[in-house]
């Protein structure tokens, strides 16, 4: 069990060491240009194949998870959300569960009590710690825009704005801690993922379901946030020249400035790694959710047929072979047939038949 | 094999903590009690699928074909391709663990590849290797290994565990249904001859004779027959139900397992009053038939293309009788495949009318394209419209709570319809806690062809859940009687019960119906369809007044 998240810690200090000693080694241009430039490539076009693979695959049956009272009768309450029967409903259903993790928000937890009495409680905290991770991921990954664009789009200094609101200082004279603006983004960042983390280690479950793939990614944007908040609020490194690099590469005239330290191109490696591992890992689950096929499908075949692009005809036990077997069973309780059988030159069998149908009329 | 299934007090120490071996080096053990039967060649040659050979599950040697793994792997390609589901569940799972304690089975037995993330885990794992560039890379660091005869057993061990009920798909921020993955699964376990019995033997009497019970046409209508008798003697009014009838306005199909075994039969004897009662009323024309004379499909748990072959049958008998459209009893994944397959696979149905109830001309819209009805759907109508002389005192020595069947719930959305025919035919009914209900509903535990008697350890252990629920309500409420609306439910759930809470009986919500309903020229009426002596009807009605004074 720990070989799988000792062998992703190994793996991010690896990582770690190899960026330190190319850039003492003067690879600046391989860790601030190239991979960088490489990773995005590979992350755009991984994604996006990703994507079209799925979408490839068919989808023959309509087969959303209902979870709750289907449209039916006028005078029974329809559970628009969770049996959605029309687009605008799924629509409403797929952002809820991407924007506020609807599902997740159910969770319970089973417990065992006084030995034989089993209760389900109301488990908040993953979801709690998943929202948490994933906002603070998307106001992160917005204010850095602040990077890549000139002049800074209104939406980036909103949302710096609002995450500063809730900034709080430290005013002790080593560790300077807040001046800047404290963002809490990153702090929140910082501790989801060390929830997340600390999660999949002490939950028994969890800790037996978890992969290396799944330590890893966590490892990755821990060390992403912590090489960040060091830049931001301790190291304090030279944002002007951090900016010429980053808008140098989409410029598309990459240059090497002077003065970002070895911490920074530890942040971009990492990023670089983390954009270039996406589309090969779970992380595509931010693409999958919306192809989702339980999630994004109306639950109304009855209403409106589906049509599987690959129906192909089967071979069934028609009812003419049916009868064919049963047929003098049929006809002796009068159950009605298609074809009487011929007549046959015995005189009993002749007798039978002529009575049977006449039986059958009877019941018609 | 009674004697060998442990006693509740045992079945009841579960430990939830997973061992401390990895999964994939823990060995599969499979354990008598916890698995069905491999299947009987002769069924499986009949419908001719794959590998009919015998073989048994406990030796080493499960006679497969030399190039079974060539097989499965191009299956599994296959279905990547026809299916998006499989293809997107193989891919986006995290394994964030929110499904891992919904599964009954988990739950149950507290064995952790019942852990549906764990379960699809097993199949993730060869798609790691076998589709995916870093599994080929990676290998065991990504969760990757390679096809092994170890790994098949563990496949068909565990996926002959999981009843397909979806529970985990509701908690799932994904929506992944290892429904589908045990289905997707299944499908490949048959390319090489990996069936169980239970589902494979009712596959072949089905296609044969219309129904998995392989009731042949003269002894369905001598079933039937037996029924008419029972229900003269209990209410004094013979009853007529008619068969293949061409011309006939509805089509009705219902399990066979109603036909054949208690309770059921007191729910298709309900069917018959319900029918009889209508006719009598307002001259509803409704016809059985012994051709499509089953309403599940055992195909659906082999693969998608045995599903469509027994499924074709429905239609094809609505379109030789020329009815206007068809009304389906009660059963569970009969009724998944209708809402989720059948128009699809065989439809489409112009043969037919839109179906409009020909008593209140109510329309289910519903409805319109399958042209199948729910018979729950279509008695809450005739309620609703006040079209049925009910007396619900019938029913008084009855406390009913109601188990939402796992293939209703998750796999249509009828939740309240038979909640609507269950408060106005009975007086006293409980519901179970909230979180084990209507779409948090437990599976009976012997769902998806599990039911046989064999593994009766796994699916008392399974059914822990849902028994453990209705003894909850059993206490609280003295509740006595667990209404459901599924056919595998009324062959699996009384054993359950007996087991867990042997106080409770099972019963369908259509022999409540007809208990309470008052026919035409109807005798004294003093027992209900199983000829249980009505509380109250007999003069006893100090135990009646007794009985209210306590509500």
């Amino acid at each position: 069990m720990n070989a799988r998240y000792m062998f992703s810690l190994i793996a991010v200090i690896v990582l770690l060491l190899i960026v330190w000693a190319g850039t003492a080694v003067g690879l600046q241009v391989v860790f601030g240009i190239i991979i960088p430039y490489l990773a995005i490539v590979i992350f755009i076009t991984g994604f996006f194949f990703k994507v079209l693979n799925w979408s490839r695959s068919a989808v023959p049956f309509r087969i959303p998870t209902t979870a709750g009272q289907h449209k039916s009768l006028p005078w029974l309450k329809h559970a628009q959300i969770d049996c959605p029967t029309n687009k605008w409903q799924v629509v409403v259903r797929m952002a809820l569960e991407i924007l506020t993790f609807r599902s997740l928000f159910r969770n319970t937890r089973m417990s065992l009590k006084e030995g034989s009495k089993l209760s389900y409680q109301l488990e908040i905290f993953l979801w709690v710690g998943a929202l948490a991770f994933h906002y603070a991921f998307l106001a992160v990954v917005i204010r850095h825009l602040r990077f890549f664009t000139e002049p800074v789009p209104f939406f980036v200094q909103l949302v710096e704005n609002i995450d500063s609101f809730f900034r709080f200082e430290f005013l002790y004279p080593v560790f300077q801690f807040g001046l800047p603006g404290v963002f809490l983004s990153g702090l929140v960042l910082l501790l989801a993922v060390a929830y997340l983390f600390l999660r999949r280690i002490f939950t028994p479950q969890v800790r037996y379901i978890s992969l290396a793939s799944d330590y890893f990614p966590l490892f990755l944007i821990f060390g992403i946030a912590l090489t960040g908040i060091l830049m931001r609020y301790v190291t304090k490194i030279d944002v002007t020249a951090a900016k010429e690099l980053t808008m140098g590469l989409v410029s598309f005239q990459p240059t090497i400035p002077e003065g970002v330290g070895t911490i920074f191109y530890i942040h971009v490696f990492f990023v670089s790694i983390l954009l270039a591992y996406f589309p090969f890992s779970k992380l595509m689950h931010l693409g999958g959710i919306f192809l989702s096929p339980t999630r994004n499908l109306t639950a109304d075949t009855r209403a409106r047929r589906h049509i599987n692009p690959w129906n192909y005809p089967v071979p069934v036990h028609t009812y003419e072979e049916y009868e064919d077997e049963f047929r003098e069973k049929m006809i002796e309780v009068g159950i009605p047939v298609e074809k009487m059988p011929e007549e046959k030159p015995v005189e009993e069998e002749a007798a039978v038949e002529d009575e049977k149908p006449a039986q059958e009329e009877k019941k018609e | 094999m009674a004697e060998e299934i442990p006693k509740p007090e045992e079945l009841m120490q579960i430990k939830h903590r997973p061992p401390k071996t990895d999964w994939m080096k823990t060995p599969t053990n499979i354990r008598k009690g916890m698995y069905c039967y491999a299947s009987n060649p002769k069924s499986v040659a009949y419908v001719d699928l794959p590998n009919a050979r015998e073989w048994n599950p406990m030796e080493d040697d499960w006679k497969l074909p030399d190039n079974w793994q060539e097989i499965i792997h191009d299956g599994f390609k296959e279905r990547l391709e026809r299916f998006r589901s499989f293809k997107v569940f193989m891919d986006i799972c995290v394994r964030c663990g929110a499904c891992a304690d919904k599964c009954h089975y988990f739950i149950g037995t507290g064995d952790p590849k019942n852990m549906p993330v764990l379960r699809a885990e097993l199949l993730r794992s060869v798609y790691r290797n076998d589709f995916t560039r870093a599994g080929k890379i990676l290998g065991k660091l990504n969760g990757a290994r390679p096809m092994s005869l170890d790994v098949l057993k563990e496949w068909w061990y565990y996926l002959f565990q999981c009843s397909e009920c979806r529970r985990c798909s509701v908690f799932c921020p994904y929506g992944i249904d290892t429904a589908e993955i045990t289905i997707m699964g299944r499908e490949l376990l048959n390319l090489i001859g990996l069936n169980i019995d239970w589902i494979a033997t009712p596959v072949a009497n089905c296609y044969r004779t219309g129904n998995h019970l392989g009731i042949q046409p003269h002894a369905f209508k001598d079933m039937l027959n037996f029924f008419v008798d029972d229900i003269e003697d209990i209410t004094g009014v013979k009853v007529e139900p008619q068969y293949n009838k061409k011309g006939a306005d509805i089509l009705f199909i219902t399990p066979s397992g109603d036909v054949f075994a208690d309770p059921g039969t007191y729910t298709c004897m309900g069917y018959m009053i319900l029918f009889h009662y209508l006719q009598e009323k307002y001259g509803f024309d409704i016809t059985w038939s012994t051709y499509a004379s089953e309403g599940g499909n055992f195909g659906f748990f082999t693969s998608h293309e045995t599903m469509k072959r027994l499924n074709a049958k429905m239609y094809a008998e609505a379109k030789r009788l020329g009815v206007k459209w068809i009304l389906g009893g009660e059963c569970g994944h009969m009724w998944r495949v209708i809402n989720q397959y059948m128009d699809t696979m065989n439809g489409p149905t112009n043969f037919m009318e839109e179906p409009v109830s020909p008593i209140t001309g109510t329309k289910f819209e519903n409805a319109k394209s399958t042209k199948m009805v729910h018979i729950t759907e279509f008695t809450a109508d005739l309620i609703k419209h006040g079209k049925l002389d009910l007396d619900p005192s019938r029913n008084n020595h009855m406390k009913v709570t109601y188990h939402d069947s796992c293939n209703t719930s998750r796999g249509m959305g009828i939740f309240d319809e038979p909640r609507y025919v269950i408060q106005n035919v009975c007086n006293h009914f409980y519901e179970m806690p909230a979180n084990t209900i209507r779409e948090n509903t437990f599976c009976c535990g012997s769902g998806a062809g599990l039911n046989a008697g064999e593994d009766m350890e796994l699916r008392l252990a399974g059914g822990l859940p849902r028994a453990n629920a209705v003894k909850y309500v059993h206490d609280k409420h003295g509740v006595n009687m667990l209404a459901c609306i599924c056919a595998i439910d009324r062959a699996a759930l009384p054993a359950l019960m007996e087991y867990w809470v042997p106080e409770v009986d099972v019963t369908g919500i259509h022999e409540m119906v007809a208990n309470a309903l008052n026919l035409p020229g109807q005798n004294e009426r003093t027992t209900d369809l199983r000829g249980e002596d009505i509380p109250g009807m007999e003069g006893e009605t100090e135990v009646e007044s007794e009985e209210e004074a306590n509500e």
